[in-house]
């Protein structure tokens, strides 16, 4: 990849929004719940996820700005594409202290009256690196092929 | 002759007894074409000079060339509105005799990014991704993934890239659009558009020239040239020596048949890319077959440490002092490195866009901060060269050649160092600085800045615009468009490269669909064109 600012934030928008979206939407009846048998199904997980796929899409817009300066230390000013993906660790991460301290807002009423469960952790867990690979790998590829300008406006949509 | 006196006539085919040649147009040049900027259909015709009509006609078919019909092909132009103009037969034909000599046969790799096809306008996937699925390497998906921190850029194999090239010329009907022909001048033509002027082959047509009326030119006829160095054109010439002293992109197996044969000293010049082909082929050969050579390696400038396009940190630069904290590049044993021949973003990052809003000398400036010579780090090259340094067969020295004198077989180069001239006799020297022609060598792009509007960028080569529109050759309603070497220095830097022929076609692509030319590659579009390159059938 050979992001721009701009580049950045437009691709980061728009897979989260797009990728993110439609794989939030299906996978959320099937992460763990924590109880016995097949996952069960409630209405109130997907105010769950769509809060955590926004909260992503926010701090990601700091992350980026922290990205492009790290970039600016590269004399080729690309992103490798090992880069991509290993930013899982510490955004994943900064979600789930944000949630343990509870300080994302917007969860159901009752969401942080408790610690949070182990299987919410795994919840959260394969939510998060799900989408997360997806976007990587689309990125890395696929998203050349009906976009053609993109990869050479530095990632720019419009 | 038909002897008078003889009692019966035998006919003869001898062309001394046809009539005299009646004055009739023999379809060529006029004087008057030629001191003309702007001919009329009259004109033309008047010499005697068949007329094509065809809407797009790109020069050189070349890589250039077949990378910008290969746009258009899946911008949906069919093949009877477009020629390729060129002596080519086919369009890595110039790139792959330049790659073999200076030693990167077909299965040696390119200095390439893996995303940089030219048979393929999406790069998906790129060279990389499909060799590490077909031949299921997992090393090479590897190094694809942790490239370049842990690895070394991924860069194809020459002969890879000219199969694929292959496979999309005849996917596309490349061979239907050729014409065969060295394309001699291109002039306005008054009323709009362009009259490119083709000299076939010998018998291939009735006249000597043909002329194609076009309201679109496209221009891509690679390097005017390659010039020696001063001091080694003079040796060879004046000792009528072409033997010992060569230059790396021609051909000069010679030298290393020799080397294989007897124990020689080589004197190896630059410090690119070239270079370092040549430095590995000449290791190999000692290394894995037995040659005894030894190497003088001579710089010009002499990189030890982070560097710019101003040289070492010491050295002198606009605004004085170091090199830019967020921008400066690994050196190290008289090397600057660097994976391509450009920071990576300048094809479509950050460099991009920032050289894409610059103007004449601050545009120039960045081009020189970035530039200088410089070559990739790799990691089996850099083990021979300290093996080299250790057994003491690889020296470098660090000067400019005030002289050079024979001695029987051998040349004396009278190196002037920081310690002063030192004369350094060696069997064979290998240029390999890569000088290049000015774009005036080039006869076509000499007319065009005579007669055609053209003018030369802030690094002298021809000046585009940033979608790659020729300045100043607009004509009526038509235009001229030029990409690859003879535009370096413009809004776009990297425009001799794969990549960079693929940014130009692509900015070309859009500017004649803003002219209604072809149709617009949307999502739609560009994703069903994109299967139908997979499957391989005409977009």
């Amino acid at each position: 990849m050979l992001p721009t600012l701009n580049g950045r934030l437009q691709t980061r928008i728009f897979m989260l929004v797009v990728f993110g979206g439609i794989i939030t939407f299906l996978i959320t009846p099937v992460l763990p719940d924590g109880a016995p048998g097949v996952p069960g199904f409630d209405g109130t997980f997907y105010r769950i996820t769509y809060v955590i796929l926004a909260t992503v899409l926010v701090l990601g817009i700091l992350w980026e700005l922290l990205y492009h300066l790290i970039q600016q230390f590269r004399w080729e000013k690309d992103w490798p594409t090992m880069f991509g993906l290993i930013t899982i660790l510490n955004e994943g991460a900064l979600v789930w202290l944000l949630l343990e301290l509870g300080l994302v807002p917007g969860m159901p009423d009752g969401f942080y009256d408790y610690d949070l469960p182990s299987s919410f952790f795994w919840a959260f867990f394969v939510d998060f690196t799900v989408i997360w690979i997806v976007i990587w790998l689309w990125t890395n590829g696929p998203m050349r092929v009906p976009l053609v300008k993109w990869r050479f406006f530095g990632g720019r949509i419009v | 002759m038909i002897e008078p006196t003889a009692a019966s006539v035998v006919p003869t085919t001898d062309p001394s007894t046809y009539l005299p040649a009646q004055p009739m147009p023999v379809g060529d040049l006029t004087e008057q074409m030629l001191a003309t900027d702007f001919w009329t259909d009259e004109l033309v015709a008047a010499a005697g000079i068949p007329i094509v009509d065809v809407p797009f006609v790109t020069v050189g078919s070349g890589i250039g060339s077949f990378v910008t019909v290969d746009y258009l092909r899946i911008a949906g132009v069919p093949t009877s509105q477009m020629r390729v103009l060129g002596t080519l037969d086919h369009p890595w034909q110039t790139y792959e005799y330049l790659t073999r000599v200076s030693q990167i046969p077909r299965t040696e790799r390119l200095r390439s990014d893996s995303a940089s096809r030219p048979d393929n306008i999406w790069g998906f996937p790129s060279y990389g991704l499909a060799e590490g699925i077909r031949h299921f390497d997992l090393k090479v998906l590897w190094g694809l993934f942790t490239e370049p921190i842990f690895s070394d850029y991924y860069t194809p194999k020459a002969g890879a890239a000219f199969e694929g090239m292959e496979r999309e010329k005849n996917r596309i009907g490349y061979d239907e659009m050729l014409v065969k022909g060295l394309v001699r001048i291109v002039r306005r033509r008054y009323g709009g558009g362009y009259f490119t002027i083709l000299t076939p082959p010998e018998g291939a047509s009735a006249t000597k020239r043909v002329a194609f009326r076009s309201q679109y030119v496209h221009l891509a006829v690679g390097y005017p040239g390659l010039k020696f160095l001063p001091e080694l054109q003079r040796y060879r010439t004046e000792h009528n020596d072409y033997r010992h002293i060569v230059n790396a992109y021609e051909s000069h197996e010679h030298v290393y048949e020799r080397l294989m044969q007897q124990p020689s000293t080589v004197m190896v010049r630059g410090g690119g890319i070239v270079a370092a082909r040549v430095l590995q082929r000449l290791m190999d050969d000692r290394l894995l077959r037995g040659a005894q050579t030894n190497i003088v390696h001579l710089f010009r400038t002499y990189y030890h440490g982070p560097n710019d396009g101003y040289g070492n940190d010491e050295d002198p630069r606009p605004g004085g002092g170091k090199t830019r904290i967020f921008m400066r590049r690994r050196g190290e044993n008289g090397w600057a490195y660097q994976g391509f021949n450009y920071p990576k973003s300048v094809w479509g990052g950050q460099l991009k866009k920032q050289v894409r809003g610059l103007e004449g000398e601050q545009r120039a400036e960045l081009y020189k901060r970035m530039g200088g010579t410089n070559t990739p780090w790799r990691k089996l090259w850099q083990k021979q060269m300290n093996q080299g340094r250790r057994e003491g067969w690889y020296r470098c020295v660090v000067g400019t050649v005030d002289d050079m004198q024979p001695n029987g077989e051998r040349i004396v180069n009278h190196v002037r160092t920081a310690q002063g001239v030192v004369p350094i006799e060696v069997d064979f020297v290998i240029d390999c600085t890569g000088l290049e022609a000015d774009i005036a060598e080039h006869r076509l792009l000499k007319d065009l800045l005579e007669h055609g509007g053209a003018s030369r960028n802030p690094s002298g080569r021809l000046n585009v615009d940033r979608n790659f529109e020729l300045i100043g050759t607009r004509s009526g309603n038509g235009a001229m468009y030029a990409s690859g070497a003879t535009t370096l220095g413009g809004y776009f830097p990297g425009v001799d490269t794969f990549l960079g022929l693929q940014v130009a076609a692509q900015e070309i692509y859009l500017d004649l669909n803003k002219r209604k030319f072809c149709k617009r590659i949307g999502p739609v579009r560009s994703t069903i064109q994109w299967w139908k390159w997979l499957f391989g059938s005409k977009p």
